[in-house]
C-alpha cells in the first residue's frame, strides 16, 4: 500500500471533515439539517444529468444543488415545516434513482455518489475542495453573528432596517455548493454523517456557541481519521464506515 | 415631529382591524404605559409599530432615524442550542454592565440551563440595553421576581433618563403606575 497513492484522498476528505461540522451546526441552529440531505441527492441527481449530457458530473452537481439553494428561500412560506427540504429530498432522489435504473452509462457513477467514490480524488479535486471549502468557512464567519441573531431575535432586521435575505440566501446558497462537492467525494450519507451526527452531540455537550463548533470540529475530524483507517485496513467502502462509527459515538455519547 | 413617536387614529391588526382608533406619543426620555384587558390588542399595537403587524387605517409617524428595539412575549428560541448569555449580549450589541447580581454570575451558562426568569430576564435585558431610542416592551415582567421587577423598575429609569423613549405593555399594573410616567388604557371600544 503506498502512502503517496491515498495522500490525496486523504487530504481532501479531510477538509470535509473540517467544514461539513462546523456548517452542520449553522443548519441545526436553523433547523434546517433535512436540506443537507436534500441538497446531496439533488447533487447526486444533477451530476448524473450532466454526465448524460456530455458535461462534467461535477458542474451538473453543482448547478442542481446551488439552484435549489439560491431559490428555495422563493418557496418557504408556502412550504413551511421542512416540506419544502422534504420534497426536494424526494425529487433528487427519484431523478438519481431512475437515470441510473435507465441508463447503463449512469450505473456506476450513480453508485459512486451514493456510496462515496473518495479514493479515486485526485489533485484537481483536492484543490477545488480545499479553496472552496476556505472560502466556505471565511463566509460562515462572516454570516455567523446574523444567523444567530436571525434564530433568536427574528424581527431585529426589520426594526433596524436592514435585510434578512442577503444573510439567509447567501447560506443557502453556501449550503447547497458545499453539500454538492461533498456528495462528489463522500457520498450522500457519507456527507450527511459528518454534517448531522458531530453538531447534533456538539449541541449537547458545549457550554456556549463557540465550544460547540470547536467540539463538532474535533468530533468530525476524529472520527473521519478513524474511519479512513478502518476502511483501508479492512478493504471497505469509506461512507458506510464513517457513518457507522458516528453513530456508534452518537449512540455512546447520548 | 417632536417626539420619538406618534400614532394617529390608528388601527390595525393581522387578517382584520383588532384595535379601536388610537392616538399615541412617546417622547425621548418617556416612559408610556398602556393596558387593558386581553384581546384589546395591546400587542398587536406594539407588532404595528415594529412592522410585523398591519395597518388598517390612520398612521404611524416615527422621528426620521429613530431606531427602533422590541422585545415580545415569544422565548427566543434557545432550548438544545449552546448559546451563553454573554453570547447572546454581544449579538445584539448590549452590555452586561448594569445586570443583577444574580445574573450576572450565570453569563457564561448555556441559556437553556438558566431558570426561567433568568432567561427571561436576560433575553429581555438584550433587547433593552442594545442600542435604540425607542424600545418597545411586551409584557417586560412575565417570569420575574420581586427582586427581577424591582430591578427593572429601576433600568427603565435609568434608561429614559439617559434620552430612550419607552412603551411598555403589561397587566403588571402595580408595575405600570411605579415606573410609568402616563398611562393609556386600551378598553375595547373606548381609549382612555
Amino acid at each position: 500500500m503506498s502512502v503517496e497513492l491515498f495522500q490525496i484522498p486523504f487530504l481532501t476528505g479531510l477538509a470535509f471533515a473540517i467544514l461539513l461540522p462546523i456548517l452542520g451546526c449553522y443548519l441545526r441552529l436553523r433547523d434546517e439539517w433535512l436540506a443537507a440531505l436534500a441538497y446531496s441527492h439533488l447533487a447526486a441527481a444533477g451530476a448524473l444529468l450532466a454526465m448524460l449530457a456530455g458535461l462534467a458530473p461535477v458542474i451538473g452537481g453543482l448547478a442542481m444543488a446551488g439552484l435549489a439553494g439560491a431559490c428555495r428561500r422563493l418557496f418557504a412560506r408556502r412550504l413551511s415545516g421542512g416540506a419544502g427540504d422534504a420534497l426536494l429530498l424526494l425529487g433528487g432522489w427519484s431523478g438519481a434513482v431512475l437515470i441510473t435504473a435507465n441508463e447503463p452509462m449512469a450505473e456506476r457513477l450513480g453508485h459512486a455518489l451514493f456510496d462515496g467514490q473518495l479514493y479515486f480524488a485526485g489533485s484537481e479535486q483536492l484543490w477545488l475542495v480545499g479553496v472552496g471549502g476556505l472560502v466556505a468557512l471565511f463566509f460562515l464567519r462572516l454570516l455567523s453573528p446574523n444567523l444567530l441573531l436571525a434564530r433568536v431575535y427574528p424581527d431585529i432586521f426589520r426594526l433596524r432596517g436592514l435585510s434578512a435575505w442577503p444573510t439567509q440566501m447567501g447560506f443557502d446558497l453556501m449550503a447547497a455548493l458545499c453539500l454538492a462537492l461533498a456528495t462528489m467525494s463522500l457520498g450522500v450519507m457519507g456527507a450527511f454523517a459528518l454534517v448531522f451526527i458531530p453538531p447534533w452531540l456538539a449541541f449537547r455537550r458545549a457550554a456556549n456557541w463557540r465550544a460547540g463548533l470547536c467540539w463538532a470540529l474535533g468530533i468530525g475530524v476524529a472520527a473521519y481519521v478513524a474511519a479512513f483507517a478502518l476502511a483501508l485496513g479492512l478493504d471497505q467502502p469509506f461512507g458506510p464506515v464513517l457513518a457507522i462509527l458516528l453513530v456508534l459515538g452518537g449512540l455512546l455519547v447520548a | 415631529m417632536s417626539g420619538l413617536l406618534r400614532t394617529e387614529q390608528l388601527v390595525v391588526g393581522w387578517q382584520q382591524p383588532a384595535t379601536q382608533p388610537l392616538d399615541l406619543s412617546v417622547a425621548a426620555g418617556e416612559i408610556v404605559g398602556l393596558t387593558g384587558p386581553n384581546g384589546v390588542g395591546k400587542s398587536t399595537l406594539l407588532a404595528a409599530i415594529a412592522g410585523r403587524a398591519r395597518v388598517f387605517s390612520g398612521r404611524i409617524e416615527q422621528r426620521p432615524g429613530t431606531h427602533l428595539a422590541l422585545q415580545t412575549q415569544d422565548v427566543p428560541p434557545v432550548v438544545g442550542m449552546p448559546l451563553s448569555g454573554r453570547e447572546l449580549l454581544a449579538l445584539t450589541g448590549a452590555s452586561p454592565a448594569g445586570l443583577p447580581a444574580w445574573l450576572a454570575d450565570h453569563l457564561d451558562s448555556r441559556l437553556d440551563r438558566l431558570s426561567g426568569g433568568q432567561r427571561h430576564y436576560l433575553t429581555l435585558w438584550a433587547i433593552l440595553q442594545a442600542p435604540a431610542d425607542l424600545v418597545l416592551l411586551d409584557e417586560p415582567t412575565n417570569n420575574l421576581d420581586v427582586a427581577g421587577v424591582a430591578h427593572l423598575t429601576e433600568h427603565l429609569r435609568d434608561r429614559a433618563a439617559a434620552g430612550a423613549g419607552l412603551l411598555v405593555v403589561s397587566h403588571d399594573t402595580a408595575f405600570v403606575d411605579t415606573v410609568c410616567g402616563r398611562v393609556i388604557a386600551l378598553e375595547g371600544r373606548h381609549v382612555s
